[in-house]
């Protein structure tokens, strides 16, 4: 069974509907990709799962229950965690005060897995009682990504995780989220470097104007020649 | 060395009081602003109905003070603490609330808050009447005199007890809200909410409770702040209306949006304030027959009745040459 699925999802923000049936599915322990160009709704759609945006039509699905337009933090609770674009820490706090409110829904003692985020991010034990508005891009966004794992997540929502990186974090965030998902957390990401993002995908969903352009596997649309002639770039 | 006590009498003591009073009124205006993003006018009113009520459960058990020795109405405070937080909270559920739900520009919020100033005033009034109260309905006000040691200092360092019950509370607040903020959970949820409503609620942060909370800290530093002024003189139904503006004055100075701002703005206002309406000329007598200067017999930089005046203008410099405040907060 799907982890997360959404069927035909319809949704905007007032107004014009953004979301024109986006169909997507990943199993546990699968990396989803969704590309496409500017305004295709790859954003809107990681918000409308995370009911962040109304949903007028069609369902949403993590683990085969509902959870159409379902409040944020019951989503949480569920196993859901997501990180926007920007704006994803909290700038005046320290590093671990913010993945403390990650953890914030948690009763139980989340020392383990502070130490677990400290052993993906190393950078950041060096940095923890540092404020996260004086660090880097790069470091900003494994901040972002740490605080989200701290709800021990069954599903993490990445939006466009490497924007605005150089390189260099760019790959190291790239082997993050491979060895995130080795541990077995499914992972559905929006990203601007197709091919790289697809090389590790186990699916890929190429939007197009609020829906589904392709669908299928990162191999498949990495060598499909359509694809790569609209959005890899040739 | 008697010119000395009255200055320690005129401006430490009495800018300490004032400054304590600040305060805690704008920890409680920063709060708010930081937390639902808007100017909460009718916080001096809070302050007025918080020592209305203490007035209130004073009037109701006058002896309650006798059994430990403090003033009824200080004992009688941490009632009307809980009273006016769940009042705050009233008004919150029933006139901010709805606004809020509908996502209304901070500035309608501005004026809601103006129309609840209104309310509580035309409240307090039809209750308890236009005339000026005595907090202290069945015991009296202690006067420390203090004396000093040396032999020239023939005058007295007089502080009073409400005096002294405030600089206590204001110390014990601060340093609460301190280790509230930055080692509960609650707290630093606060802070987060403050800093990013959205990734607050994104991270599973209920920010429903952080408004409660926020209400409810406020609600309290407001009653205390009015019912230990009250106290210290006495209790007005326009009360507010004279420390409104200190308050956001102070509470621009230190930085909106800084709980430490607010208190170190709220000192600098106070200070300020007793700074200007002192009489220097009484500072500088001694000096005057050494060096045979003619003193006029008062040299104020603010004749007291114009007082009010003072905020103002630190107001007005502040949003000229710093408009983020002392510590860097967000501007209005």
């Amino acid at each position: 069974m799907a982890i997360i699925e959404t069927k035909n999802i319809h949704g905007g923000y007032g107004g014009m509907n953004i979301l024109n049936g986006v169909n997507m599915s990943i199993e546990q322990g699968e990396v989803g990709v969704i590309i496409g160009a500017n305004g295709a709704g790859k954003s809107t759609s990681l918000k409308a799962i995370f009911g962040l945006l109304n949903v007028t039509e069609g369902a949403i699905e993590l683990n085969g229950e509902n959870i159409t337009n379902q409040a944020p933090h019951l989503l949480v609770e569920m196993g859901m965690a997501f990180v926007p674009q920007e704006k994803n820490v909290f700038v005046s706090m320290t590093v671990e005060e913010n993945l403390e409110m990650g953890a914030f829904l948690r009763k139980d003692n989340f020392k383990s897995t502070l130490d677990s985020v400290y052993h993906y991010f190393p950078d950041l034990k060096d940095k923890r009682y540092q404020p996260a508005g004086e660090l880097s891009g790069g470091q900003r966004q494994m901040v972002a990504m740490g605080r989200a794992l701290m709800i021990e997540p069954k599903v993490l929502l990445l939006d466009e995780p490497t924007a605005g990186l150089s390189p260099l974090y760019m790959n190291e965030i790239f082997d993050r989220v491979v060895a995130i998902n080795k541990e077995g957390v499914g992972i559905l990401m929006v990203e601007q470097n197709a091919k790289q993002a697809l090389a590790i995908a186990h699916k890929g969903f190429v939007l197009a104007a609020g829906r589904n352009r392709f669908t299928d596997t990162g191999e498949n649309l990495l060598n499909d020649p359509e694809v790569a002639k609209s959005f890899l770039g040739g | 060395m008697n010119e000395l006590v009255f200055f320690i009498n005129k401006v430490l003591i009495s800018g300490a009081v004032i400054g304590s009073i600040y305060a805690m009124g704008a920890i409680g205006v920063t709060l708010i602003f930081s937390i639902l993003r808007f100017a909460h006018f009718a916080h001096g009113d809070l302050m007025t109905t918080g020592a209305f009520v203490t007035l209130f459960l004073t009037a109701m058990f006058p002896e309650a003070g006798h059994a430990v020795g403090l003033p009824t109405a200080f004992v009688m405070m941490p009632f009307a603490m809980v009273i006016t937080s769940f009042l705050a909270i009233g008004l919150d559920k029933a006139f901010y609330k709805p606004l809020r739900e509908a996502n209304v520009k901070p500035v309608v919020m501005v004026m809601a808050s103006i129309g609840v100033t209104l309310m509580l005033q035309g409240v307090v009034r039809i209750f308890f009447g236009t005339s000026s109260r005595n907090l202290f309905v069945d015991d009296r006000k202690e006067i420390f005199r203090l004396e000093l040691p040396w032999e020239l200092a023939s005058r007295k360092i007089i502080i009073t007890e409400p005096q002294v019950l405030l600089f206590v509370f204001t110390i014990v607040a601060v340093v609460a809200l301190h280790y509230f903020l930055t080692r509960s959970r609650l707290g630093k949820a606060m802070r987060a909410t403050s800093d990013n409503a959205d990734l607050a609620r994104i991270s599973g942060i209920n920010t429903k409770t952080v408004v409660t909370v926020t209400w409810v800290i406020a609600g309290c530093l407001a009653t205390a702040a009015g019912t230990l002024l009250s106290l210290d003189v006495a209790l007005k139904p326009d009360l507010s209306f004279q420390i409104l503006l200190p308050i956001f004055a102070a509470a621009i100075v230190g930085g909106v949006g800084h709980p430490y701002g607010a208190v170190i703005g709220g000192f600098v206002v106070g200070f300020a304030e007793t700074l200007a309406v002192f009489n220097w000329a009484i500072l500088l007598r001694p000096l005057e027959k050494a060096y045979e200067w003619d003193l006029p017999s008062n040299l104020a930089l603010v004749p007291t009745e114009y007082k009010i005046t003072v905020p103002f203008f630190i107001l007005i410099a502040i949003l000229v040459l710093k408009p983020t405040g002392i510590l860097k907060g967000q501007v209005l």
